[in-house]
Protein backbone atom coordinates (compact mmCIF):
# COMPACT_ATOMS: atom_id res chain seq x y z
CA UNK A 1 0.00 0.00 0.00
CA UNK A 2 1.39 3.44 -0.82
CA UNK A 3 0.88 6.56 1.32
CA UNK A 4 1.06 9.85 -0.16
CA UNK A 5 1.64 13.56 2.19
CA UNK A 6 1.68 16.96 0.39
CA UNK A 7 4.05 19.57 1.53
CA UNK A 8 4.60 22.94 -0.02
CA UNK A 9 6.99 25.77 -0.14
CA UNK A 10 8.05 28.69 -1.49
CA UNK A 11 12.14 29.64 -2.45
CA UNK A 12 13.66 31.34 -5.41
CA UNK A 13 16.64 29.63 -7.41
CA UNK A 14 19.22 30.25 -10.12
CA UNK A 15 19.79 27.54 -13.07
CA UNK A 16 23.10 27.72 -14.37
CA UNK A 17 26.16 25.05 -14.36
CA UNK A 18 29.63 25.71 -13.92
CA UNK A 19 30.16 23.31 -16.09
CA UNK A 20 28.67 24.68 -18.84
CA UNK A 21 29.35 28.32 -20.89
CA UNK A 22 27.20 31.11 -20.61
CA UNK A 23 25.52 30.60 -24.30
CA UNK A 24 25.08 27.14 -22.70
CA UNK A 25 23.51 27.84 -19.38
CA UNK A 26 20.91 30.47 -21.85
CA UNK A 27 20.35 27.90 -24.12
CA UNK A 28 19.42 25.10 -22.05
CA UNK A 29 17.96 27.05 -18.98
CA UNK A 30 16.46 30.13 -20.73
CA UNK A 31 14.94 32.58 -18.54
CA UNK A 32 15.51 29.76 -15.62
CA UNK A 33 19.66 31.44 -15.69
CA UNK A 34 18.60 35.04 -15.05
CA UNK A 35 21.30 35.34 -12.35
CA UNK A 36 19.51 37.11 -10.16
CA UNK A 37 16.81 34.55 -9.56
CA UNK A 38 13.07 34.07 -9.98
CA UNK A 39 10.98 31.93 -7.78
CA UNK A 40 7.92 28.96 -7.53
CA UNK A 41 5.77 27.53 -5.37
CA UNK A 42 7.35 24.00 -5.06
CA UNK A 43 4.56 21.26 -4.01
CA UNK A 44 6.37 17.63 -3.29
CA UNK A 45 4.51 14.75 -2.89
CA UNK A 46 6.04 11.95 -0.51
CA UNK A 47 4.91 8.11 -1.00
CA UNK A 48 6.30 5.68 1.62
CA UNK A 49 5.29 2.33 0.94
CA UNK A 50 4.14 -0.37 3.28
CA UNK A 51 1.57 -2.63 5.23
CA UNK A 52 -1.20 -1.21 7.89
CA UNK A 53 -0.28 -2.22 11.58
CA UNK A 54 -2.98 -4.81 12.70
CA UNK A 55 -3.71 -2.58 15.44
CA UNK A 56 -3.68 0.90 14.52
CA UNK A 57 -5.13 -0.18 10.91
CA UNK A 58 -2.29 2.73 9.96
CA UNK A 59 0.99 1.96 7.49
CA UNK A 60 2.33 5.17 9.99
CA UNK A 61 1.48 7.64 11.86
CA UNK A 62 0.60 10.62 9.69
CA UNK A 63 1.36 13.43 12.52
CA UNK A 64 4.72 11.99 12.64
CA UNK A 65 5.14 12.41 8.79
CA UNK A 66 4.11 15.83 9.04
CA UNK A 67 6.00 16.42 11.47
CA UNK A 68 9.30 14.99 9.74
CA UNK A 69 8.71 16.82 6.35
CA UNK A 70 8.49 19.99 7.97
CA UNK A 71 11.78 19.24 9.67
CA UNK A 72 13.42 17.90 6.78
CA UNK A 73 11.58 20.10 4.04
CA UNK A 74 9.63 23.11 4.98
CA UNK A 75 12.32 24.18 7.31
CA UNK A 76 15.30 24.43 5.58
CA UNK A 77 13.51 25.17 2.05
CA UNK A 78 10.61 27.60 2.51
CA UNK A 79 11.33 31.18 1.62
CA UNK A 80 15.06 31.00 1.00
CA UNK A 81 17.40 31.53 -2.02
CA UNK A 82 18.24 27.80 -2.69
CA UNK A 83 21.36 28.98 -4.26
CA UNK A 84 22.63 30.71 -1.56
CA UNK A 85 21.23 29.52 1.30
CA UNK A 86 20.51 25.93 1.18
CA UNK A 87 23.43 23.40 0.93
CA UNK A 88 24.17 21.44 -1.47
CA UNK A 89 22.79 24.15 -3.95
CA UNK A 90 25.85 26.06 -3.13
CA UNK A 91 27.70 23.65 -5.48
CA UNK A 92 24.37 21.35 -7.03
CA UNK A 93 21.87 23.65 -9.78
CA UNK A 94 19.24 23.67 -7.94
CA UNK A 95 16.99 22.01 -10.87
CA UNK A 96 13.60 20.30 -9.99
CA UNK A 97 15.79 16.70 -10.48
CA UNK A 98 18.46 17.71 -7.95
CA UNK A 99 16.03 18.58 -5.52
CA UNK A 100 14.08 16.11 -5.64
CA UNK A 101 17.11 14.16 -4.94
CA UNK A 102 18.32 16.37 -2.03
CA UNK A 103 14.73 16.19 -0.32
CA UNK A 104 15.01 11.80 -1.06
CA UNK A 105 18.34 12.04 1.06
CA UNK A 106 16.74 13.85 3.81
CA UNK A 107 13.84 11.49 4.24
CA UNK A 108 14.88 8.03 3.20
CA UNK A 109 17.13 7.42 6.49
CA UNK A 110 13.95 8.70 8.40
CA UNK A 111 12.09 5.26 6.89
CA UNK A 112 14.36 2.45 7.24
CA UNK A 113 13.35 1.15 10.18
CA UNK A 114 9.24 0.15 10.66
CA UNK A 115 6.39 -1.31 8.66
CA UNK A 116 6.83 1.33 5.99
CA UNK A 117 10.03 2.73 3.35
CA UNK A 118 10.33 5.79 1.16
CA UNK A 119 8.63 4.85 -2.18
CA UNK A 120 8.92 8.44 -4.06
CA UNK A 121 9.42 11.87 -4.04
CA UNK A 122 7.59 13.89 -6.58
CA UNK A 123 8.77 17.90 -6.98
CA UNK A 124 6.37 19.96 -8.53
CA UNK A 125 8.28 23.38 -10.13
CA UNK A 126 4.91 24.35 -11.86
CA UNK A 127 1.75 22.44 -12.19
CA UNK A 128 3.41 22.06 -15.78
CA UNK A 129 6.23 20.53 -14.66
CA UNK A 130 6.92 17.55 -12.49
CA UNK A 131 10.04 15.01 -11.17
CA UNK A 132 9.81 11.85 -9.77
CA UNK A 133 12.35 10.41 -7.99
CA UNK A 134 12.90 7.13 -6.54
CA UNK A 135 16.40 6.28 -5.27
CA UNK A 136 17.98 3.64 -7.21
CA UNK A 137 14.62 2.03 -8.62
CA UNK A 138 12.67 2.95 -11.85
CA UNK A 139 9.67 5.16 -11.35
CA UNK A 140 7.34 3.45 -13.44
CA UNK A 141 5.50 0.49 -12.85
CA UNK B 1 16.38 7.08 -11.58
CA UNK B 2 14.05 9.86 -12.58
CA UNK B 3 11.16 10.09 -14.10
CA UNK B 4 10.37 14.26 -15.73
CA UNK B 5 6.72 14.80 -16.65
CA UNK B 6 5.68 17.88 -18.26
CA UNK B 7 2.03 19.16 -18.94
CA UNK B 8 0.58 20.29 -22.24
CA UNK B 9 -2.82 21.77 -23.64
CA UNK B 10 -4.17 22.50 -26.94
CA UNK B 11 -7.55 22.76 -27.61
CA UNK B 12 -9.52 20.92 -30.85
CA UNK B 13 -13.03 19.56 -31.93
CA UNK B 14 -13.90 16.12 -33.38
CA UNK B 15 -16.67 14.18 -33.79
CA UNK B 16 -17.25 10.36 -32.86
CA UNK B 17 -18.56 8.02 -35.37
CA UNK B 18 -17.45 5.16 -37.06
CA UNK B 19 -17.74 3.74 -40.34
CA UNK B 20 -18.05 0.70 -39.37
CA UNK B 21 -21.67 0.91 -37.32
CA UNK B 22 -24.85 2.16 -38.93
CA UNK B 23 -26.19 5.84 -38.22
CA UNK B 24 -28.60 4.02 -35.12
CA UNK B 25 -25.69 2.52 -33.78
CA UNK B 26 -23.64 5.42 -33.69
CA UNK B 27 -25.88 7.67 -32.19
CA UNK B 28 -26.73 4.78 -29.48
CA UNK B 29 -23.18 4.07 -28.91
CA UNK B 30 -21.23 7.86 -29.34
CA UNK B 31 -24.79 9.98 -28.16
CA UNK B 32 -23.80 13.48 -28.06
CA UNK B 33 -20.60 13.06 -29.29
CA UNK B 34 -21.92 11.69 -32.53
CA UNK B 35 -23.71 15.49 -33.28
CA UNK B 36 -22.90 15.70 -36.99
CA UNK B 37 -21.51 18.99 -36.23
CA UNK B 38 -19.05 18.00 -34.09
CA UNK B 39 -18.02 19.78 -30.81
CA UNK B 40 -14.59 20.67 -28.92
CA UNK B 41 -12.30 19.88 -25.99
CA UNK B 42 -9.77 21.57 -23.81
CA UNK B 43 -7.45 18.05 -24.03
CA UNK B 44 -4.11 18.05 -21.66
CA UNK B 45 -1.35 15.88 -22.40
CA UNK B 46 1.25 15.17 -20.13
CA UNK B 47 4.09 13.56 -21.36
CA UNK B 48 6.57 11.51 -19.24
CA UNK B 49 10.38 10.59 -20.01
CA UNK B 50 12.76 8.51 -17.32
CA UNK B 51 16.62 8.55 -16.69
CA UNK B 52 19.27 9.10 -15.34
CA UNK B 53 21.03 12.55 -14.09
CA UNK B 54 22.70 14.39 -16.61
CA UNK B 55 25.58 15.64 -14.37
CA UNK B 56 26.89 18.53 -16.05
CA UNK B 57 22.83 20.31 -16.31
CA UNK B 58 21.63 18.29 -13.00
CA UNK B 59 18.69 17.34 -15.58
CA UNK B 60 17.44 14.23 -16.88
CA UNK B 61 15.39 15.63 -19.86
CA UNK B 62 16.30 18.88 -21.97
CA UNK B 63 12.68 20.56 -21.02
CA UNK B 64 13.74 22.81 -24.15
CA UNK B 65 13.99 20.16 -26.24
CA UNK B 66 10.83 18.25 -25.52
CA UNK B 67 8.85 21.11 -25.59
CA UNK B 68 10.12 21.67 -29.52
CA UNK B 69 8.97 17.90 -30.30
CA UNK B 70 5.91 18.22 -28.49
CA UNK B 71 5.01 21.74 -30.29
CA UNK B 72 5.84 20.19 -33.63
CA UNK B 73 4.53 16.94 -33.37
CA UNK B 74 1.24 17.68 -31.20
CA UNK B 75 0.65 21.41 -30.40
CA UNK B 76 0.76 22.41 -34.14
CA UNK B 77 -0.78 20.04 -35.86
CA UNK B 78 -3.35 19.32 -33.40
CA UNK B 79 -4.30 22.83 -31.94
CA UNK B 80 -7.46 24.70 -33.01
CA UNK B 81 -7.98 22.08 -35.42
CA UNK B 82 -10.91 19.67 -36.26
CA UNK B 83 -9.48 16.37 -36.11
CA UNK B 84 -11.47 14.40 -38.43
CA UNK B 85 -11.35 17.00 -41.15
CA UNK B 86 -7.76 18.36 -40.46
CA UNK B 87 -5.72 15.31 -39.45
CA UNK B 88 -4.61 12.75 -41.98
CA UNK B 89 -4.38 9.52 -38.73
CA UNK B 90 -8.16 10.65 -38.39
CA UNK B 91 -9.16 9.66 -42.10
CA UNK B 92 -10.93 6.62 -41.28
CA UNK B 93 -10.44 6.30 -37.73
CA UNK B 94 -12.76 7.47 -34.42
CA UNK B 95 -11.16 10.33 -32.99
CA UNK B 96 -11.72 8.90 -29.59
CA UNK B 97 -9.18 10.09 -26.77
CA UNK B 98 -7.78 6.65 -26.74
CA UNK B 99 -6.78 6.67 -30.32
CA UNK B 100 -5.72 10.60 -30.05
CA UNK B 101 -3.65 9.72 -27.70
CA UNK B 102 -2.46 6.42 -28.82
CA UNK B 103 -1.55 8.56 -32.17
CA UNK B 104 0.26 11.32 -29.73
CA UNK B 105 2.46 8.56 -28.36
CA UNK B 106 2.81 7.06 -31.44
CA UNK B 107 4.19 10.62 -33.06
CA UNK B 108 6.87 11.04 -30.01
CA UNK B 109 8.00 8.09 -29.83
CA UNK B 110 8.44 8.13 -33.68
CA UNK B 111 10.31 11.16 -33.71
CA UNK B 112 12.17 10.28 -29.80
CA UNK B 113 14.72 9.48 -31.26
CA UNK B 114 16.01 12.65 -33.54
CA UNK B 115 15.29 15.05 -30.37
CA UNK B 116 17.24 13.20 -28.04
CA UNK B 117 19.79 10.69 -29.90
CA UNK B 118 21.42 9.25 -26.81
CA UNK B 119 20.13 6.36 -24.49
CA UNK B 120 18.26 8.65 -22.16
CA UNK B 121 16.40 10.28 -21.64
CA UNK B 122 12.99 7.58 -23.02
CA UNK B 123 9.48 8.01 -23.37
CA UNK B 124 7.34 6.21 -20.95
CA UNK B 125 3.93 7.64 -21.09
CA UNK B 126 1.67 9.44 -22.76
CA UNK B 127 -1.68 10.60 -20.22
CA UNK B 128 -4.28 12.72 -22.22
CA UNK B 129 -7.48 14.51 -20.77
CA UNK B 130 -10.16 15.07 -22.71
CA UNK B 131 -12.14 16.48 -20.02
CA UNK B 132 -10.96 17.05 -16.25
CA UNK B 133 -13.23 13.94 -15.89
CA UNK B 134 -12.34 11.57 -18.14
CA UNK B 135 -8.40 10.18 -18.49
CA UNK B 136 -6.50 7.91 -20.46
CA UNK B 137 -2.72 6.47 -20.00
CA UNK B 138 -0.49 4.76 -22.69
CA UNK B 139 2.80 3.78 -22.25
CA UNK B 140 5.42 4.34 -24.88
CA UNK B 141 5.84 0.07 -24.85
CA UNK B 142 2.52 -0.79 -25.52
CA UNK B 143 2.76 0.91 -28.90
CA UNK B 144 4.56 0.49 -31.81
Amino acid sequence: MVVTRRVEFSASHVCRSPELSEEENRRLFGAAANPYGHGHNYVVDVSLEGDPDPVTGMVLDLKELKGILNREIVEPYDHRFLNYEVPPFDRVTPTAENIAQDIWKRLEPQFRSGRHRLRSVRVYETPDFFVDFCGGRPCFA
Amino acid sequence: MFRVTRRYAFAASHRLHSPELSEAENRRIYGKCNNPFGHGHNYEVEVSAGGPLDSATGQALDIGRLDQLVREQVLEPFGHRNLNAEVSAFRGVTPTSENLGVEICRRLKRNWSAAFPGEWPRLEKVRIAETPRNIFEIRADEIE
